[in-house]
């Protein structure tokens, strides 16, 4: 009967949280229980690196609203620690173990760690994906450091330092590419950035790489070592160089899971290692890789917001409803960036993309629509500033259309397509 | 495809009191093409699409030309010159990025929420003054007696314009108004008249940002002739006129439809009108369901700059593009019984505003003065009727509204 399935959803964020109420909204009537490794309520990651440093919001004043009178069961400060496919239980590092008919994985990323677990545990060195992260770097900030070094310049990276520019702190920020952001947005665009860091004051430094922190006898970071020779003071070091995915609970399991993800159908369902789905378990959110349907590369993860909203959404129906009715999975992935009063927006993926256009407004006024071709077709846009414009390129992208894909803008100059300027390979400090 | 001759009978005036079934026959297509080459926009998805589309462009009005005076000097050298001027420096509603964004930023600048927030009791006063003048009438034509004069007061005195000059600019913004309208605007007597008419008010424009310039106070024409912004600098005075006269028309025009149109609609439905009494804190949610069921501004115009592919239809380059916002609002793929006036409808995500860039800059201002407008309507006039059902209309098939609402009453408490 309907009314006796249980369900688990594992991963008390935003996928975790919208994919519950989504199986709610779907049907399920029987109990749902939500696993979280923190000791808190789902809350809203993005204010981590923005508001929550430059002090204008509280870590704890940032819960995800969430819909009232589900009827959730929570297990927070539980993390999962395994799952007994054939028992169709998951197990918890608290001893417990919870049976289920549905399974919603949902359990994200977490900061990739500095490399030397020494100097990663030298107090003064912080990473930043959780809320207890953020609290703790924000109270290091509030202390006015005399430097804040910030490793990576990647999207966490460049937004620390607009926060810690905004409130007057000297900000270092390192990356081993040529410019910020150069994996996601290649360097032609992230030169654009880079001058914007230090146009706002930012001691931006391209290609440089950490080799290693030094902590001093309290066991404080009291400086880096730059590869090459060189050496920064820096009281505080935010170690930004990514995420890596949470899979490691499901080892073992027979699902289909490793440091790219948990393996998933286009309608969310999870793989076994032989490749076919295993019934009642669905995967959504950062932690999932799935084949989309505009990416034929194979299959992919994004650890985008919006993302983690509607493919939860996906699997709730998945799980609760005869899961070939609602097709594959094939949201337009989308992303957005605060830094300094810049607003960067992104439809599409500029993976392997051969080539980037400005199609409105101009580099110079950092003003402007971009956008990616790879092989002759659109498959990104990118906007500073503009983000108004997105939804036309979006309708582009997912129609396959030629490169440059839209011509006779109002704002439009001459497209001239460029290299893109891409790393050969993502090099991380 | 629907009747290619629908958008003609939008703009006829014989339909002027119910659009709205033209709308649903044009709404089998979501973009119409029409016997003129016009393609009109009709659906929610369509309009939320091309609203969006970089393609579009709001530089559709032809050029200005004067009409030959007959005194050589002026028809060969000043009138050109003043046609070039006119034609560089529209005003941004007519304008495209990035010139529109950077004219915008400065009215934004001085179009503030803090600004628009403190005329709160000034425009609770004027409502009261204009509703004390009638306390004995037993008709009122709330047209000319309220809904005319509330919003020309407002932004008058929001702008800087003195009170004794407001009357002259009820004839030009009546004038000017109809550059929204495309056959006004393309009828030659129209476009001549709109020139002198122009010609007049930028006159007193540029006397009056003179005399901003020497003695500013806080205003916004004072503010936007003096300020300069650290990224759009300082605003060019061709630029400053047109937008001080487009301030002028738009807060002239448009407020007096939604207040109009809303007390034409509550006495339609006078169950909303006696909640609206009971418990005026349903009025924003009531004004939200109003610019969607019976929206001041029904369509704007654009020219499309490239080829535009749209399910079924491609527009072709050049061209013309009519926006029916106001066919949007009654689509029922994304409304609910979407002609059913339901001010508890959860779900209004209407264009009464227009949306994207050019969405309505007077917005704030304009649900202020209609919130305070429709809850002292319906609160103080005593057991008010409709004269005439439905009113006369004036001629704008785009700024749609009546002409005169008259309504008999027991009073005014």
């Amino acid at each position: 009967m309907a009314e006796a399935l249980r369900a688990v959803v594992v991963g008390a964020s935003l996928a975790g949280l919208r994919g519950a109420e989504a199986l709610r909204r779907e049907g399920h009537r029987g109990p749902i229980t939500l696993v979280g490794d923190e000791p808190h309520r789902p809350y809203d990651r993005p204010p981590l690196s923005k508001r929550v440093l430059s002090g204008e919001a509280r870590p704890e004043a940032i819960d995800l609203p969430g819909q009232a009178g589900l009827d959730l069961t929570w297990r927070l400060g539980a993390a999962a620690v395994g799952l007994d496919l054939p028992a169709r239980a998951v197990a918890l590092a608290t001893g417990e173990r919870l049976p289920f008919d549905r399974l919603l994985i949902a359990t994200g990323t977490r900061a990739r760690p500095w490399p030397n677990p020494a100097e990663a545990a030298l107090s003064g060195v912080f990473t930043l994906r959780n809320r207890d992260d953020a609290a703790a770097l924000r109270a290091a900030l509030a202390a006015k450091p005399a430097r804040v070094l910030i490793i990576g310049a990647g999207f966490i990276g460049c937004e620390a330092a607009a926060a810690c520019r905004s409130i007057g702190l000297s900000v270092t920020l390192v990356d081993p590419t040529p410019t910020p952001l150069a994996s996601v947005l290649g360097t032609r665009i992230g030169r654009v950035v880079a001058e914007m860091l230090r146009r706002e004051g930012v001691d931006y430094r391209p290609e440089t790489r950490v080799e290693a922190l030094e902590g001093d006898a309290a066991g404080r970071v009291r400086a880096a070592r730059l590869a090459g020779g060189g050496r920064l003071d820096a009281p505080v070091v935010v170690v930004a160089l990514g995420a890596l995915r949470n899979t490691e609970w499901l080892a073992g399991s027979g699902v289909a899971a490793d440091a790219g993800g948990v393996a998933c159908d286009g309608l969310c369902r999870v793989l076994d290692r032989a490749g076919r789905p295993v019934d009642g378990v669905a995967a959504a959110g950062d932690v999932a890789r799935f084949p989309h349907p505009l990416f034929p590369d194979g299959p992919v993860a994004f650890e985008h917001w919006g993302h983690a909203v509607e493919q939860a959404q996906h699997a709730a129906r998945t799980l609760v409803g005869p899961p070939e009715d609602h097709g594959a999975y094939a949201a337009m992935p989308a992303f957005w960036s605060s830094q300094f009063d810049l607003n960067i927006k992104s439809v599409g993926l500029t993976n392997g993309a051969d080539a980037v256009a400005v199609t409105q407004g101009s580099l110079a006024e950092r003003r402007f629509v971009a956008v990616y071709g790879r092989a002759g077709r659109t498959v990104a846009a990118v906007s500073f500033d503009s983000a108004r414009w997105l939804p036309a390129y979006a309708a582009r992208i997912a129609a396959g259309d030629a490169f440059p894909p839209i011509l006779g803008a109002t704002d439009q100059g001459r497209v001239a397509p460029m290299d893109p300027g891409f790393p050969q390979r993502p090099a991380r400090g | 495809m629907p009747d290619p001759t629908l958008f003609a009978a939008v703009k006829d005036p014989a339909h002027r009191p119910d659009p709205y079934p033209l709308y649903a026959r044009l709404r089998e297509s979501p973009v119409a093409l029409q016997d003129d080459g016009t393609y009109v926009v009709t659906t929610h998805a369509a309009l939320r699409a091309l609203v969006f589309d970089p393609r579009l462009s709001s530089e559709d009005l032809p050029d200005a030309t004067h009409p030959p005076t007959g005194n050589p000097f002026k028809d060969w050298i000043v009138n050109p010159i003043k046609d070039r001027i006119r034609s560089r420096h529209r005003p941004l509603i007519f304008r495209d990025p990035p010139d529109h964004d950077v004219l915008r930023r400065h009215v934004m600048r001085e179009f503030t929420a803090v600004r628009v927030n403190a005329m709160h009791a000034r425009v609770d006063a004027l409502v009261a003054d204009l509703l004390d003048r009638k306390r004995e009438a037993r008709q009122i034509d709330l047209v000319d007696d309220f809904s005319y004069p509330l919003p020309v007061t407002v932004i008058c005195e929001m702008l800087g314009v003195p009170p004794e000059d407001e009357a002259r600019f009820h004839g030009w913004a009546t004038q000017l108004a109809t550059a929204l309208e495309p056959d006004a605007r393309e009828d030659k007597e129209n476009r001549d008249k709109n020139i002198a008419t122009f010609d007049e008010i930028a006159a007193y424009m540029q006397d009056l940002i003179k005399e901003k310039r020497r003695h500013p106070v806080d205003d916004i024409l004072s503010g936007l002739a003096t300020g300069h912004d650290p990224q759009a600098g300082r605003m060019g005075d061709y630029d400053l006129i047109a937008t001080a006269i487009l301030l002028l028309i738009a807060g002239h025009e448009t407020t007096v439809n939604l207040i109009t149109n809303g007390m034409l609609t509550l006495l339609r439905f006078p169950e909303h009108l006696e909640r609206l009494r009971a418990d005026p804190e349903m009025a924003p949610r009531l004004i939200e369901e109003l610019l969607r069921y019976e929206p001041p501004v029904h369509f704007r115009t654009r020219k499309a700059l490239a080829s535009i592919r749209m399910d079924d239809t491609t527009i072709p380059e050049g061209a013309p593009v009519v926006l029916l916002f106001a066919s949007g609002n009654r689509d029922p793929a994304r409304f609910r019984e979407p002609d059913r006036f339901d001010p508890d409808r959860e779900d209004i995500q209407h264009f009464g505003f227009g949306g994207s860039l050019h969405f309505c800059v007077g917005a704030p201002l304009a649900r202020l003065e209609a919130e305070a407008a429709l809850v002292a309507l319906a609160r103080r006039l005593k057991n008010p009727r409709l004269i005439d059902n439905p009113p006369p209309y004036r001629p704008g098939a785009s700024l749609r509204g009546p002409q005169h609402l008259r309504l008999a009453i027991e009073g005014i408490a």
